[in-house]
């Protein structure tokens, strides 16, 4: 065990990794001070990004959900990438495991939750416009 | 070896090792989770695993939050919009704010991965005053929104806004009370291996924080401005 370990157990199991962990690749790009100085820069530059592609009307209007979306789903990879050190690892197979169930979960809430209540309005269109008179 | 030797393609000069020596499963020097030897994982992987867990649940009530504005977002009762409302540059500093101390309290994990104290009480201070100076202007922004007459009560666009906005910033009050224990325990307790764990948590707290933000900037304020 290198003194630069967070672990205190003599016998540190090297075949799990916890998440955010910093042995586990500081010695790739996405590790270490480099690892999130470069982390940092990409966000940066994702951020920037949005911005101007909301404001800057450099893009079809009905197009711009479709851009920021996917412009923050590339920062959030970034984050996941380059700040919490998730790799494709098998040491880090429960991590990604987890994370995949946790975005099945949020993408059904969301996009069911959507889907459902704008056929629920287009059901209740002729309703609305009785009510707004 | 080189190629003249006539080497077989198989056989692949030793460069650095793979860490995870893949197609090894058995036969490890130490003790290996995961294959039925070597007990269970240790006890820094299973508390960060957990809280990772934590972290995943604490998201998918945070996409409910998110589900309940992507609905409600149109309804504004005839009150005031997205786009009357949201002041762009104040985000944009927000945004700066939040992601300078996820990179900071990033900083501060390497620092304490070296045991340099005075650096990882440094980066902590630094991720807490960013965080703080983020929160300011979110109240500041609530409290003017409050008093043009904009509060959650107005629509239930803004029922959504503040639910979703606020509970974010909850969550940003929370960690800095927790990064405030985290450094005092740093102080008086040291790199113990305890005091790792929990450091290691906070970490991933703030990392999650941030990275919530980044859905509530592009899909509540540049959205909302933009349409």
């Amino acid at each position: 065990m290198s003194d630069r370990d967070h672990r205190p157990e003599e016998f540190a199991d090297l075949d799990d990794s916890a998440p955010g962990e910093e042995r586990i690749n500081e010695q790739e790009v996405a590790g270490g001070l480099l690892g999130y100085v470069t982390g940092f820069g990409l966000a940066i530059l994702l951020t920037i990004a949005s911005f101007v592609a909301a404001q800057s009307g450099l893009i079809y209007q009905p197009a711009i959900i479709s851009a920021l979306v996917v412009l923050a789903i590339a920062q959030m990879g970034v984050h996941l990438v380059f700040f919490i050190h998730l790799t494709t690892g098998p040491d880090n197979t429960n991590n990604v495991l987890a994370l995949a169930f946790g975005v099945f979960i949020v993408v059904l809430v969301v996009l069911g939750s959507v889907w459902i209540m704008t056929h629920l309005n287009h059901n209740m269109m002729p309703m609305n416009g009785i009510q707004m008179q | 070896m080189s190629a003249v030797s006539g080497a077989l393609p198989g056989a692949i000069s030793p460069g650095r090792p793979d860490p995870h020596r893949l197609g090894h499963g058995s036969g490890h020097s130490h003790g290996a989770t995961g294959h039925g030897e070597g007990g269970p994982a240790s006890k820094f992987v299973t508390v960060a695993y957990g809280f990772w867990i934590f972290l995943l649940s604490d998201i998918i009530m945070f996409s409910a939050f998110f589900a309940a504005y992507a609905v409600l977002a149109k309804e504004i009762a005839g009150g005031p919009s997205g786009v009357d409302l949201f002041e762009l540059p104040r985000v944009a500093i927000q945004t700066g704010l939040l992601l300078t101390s996820s990179f900071t309290c990033g900083l501060g994990s390497l620092a304490s991965h070296r045991r340099d104290m005075v650096w990882t009480q440094i980066w902590l201070l630094v991720t807490g005053i960013l965080g703080a100076a983020f929160l300011v202007l979110e109240v500041q922004e609530f409290a003017g929104m409050i008093e043009e007459g904009a509060g959650p009560s107005r629509s239930a666009f803004l029922s959504a806004f503040f639910a979703l906005v606020g509970c974010h910033g909850l969550h940003v009050g929370m960690g800095l009370l927790w990064l405030g224990t985290m450094i005092a325990q740093l102080w008086v307790k040291g790199f113990r291996a305890d005091i790792l764990r929990r450091l290691q948590c906070f970490n991933l707290f703030w990392h999650a924080l941030d990275i919530i933000w980044i859905a509530i900037f592009t899909l509540v304020y540049l959205l909302g401005a933009s349409a």
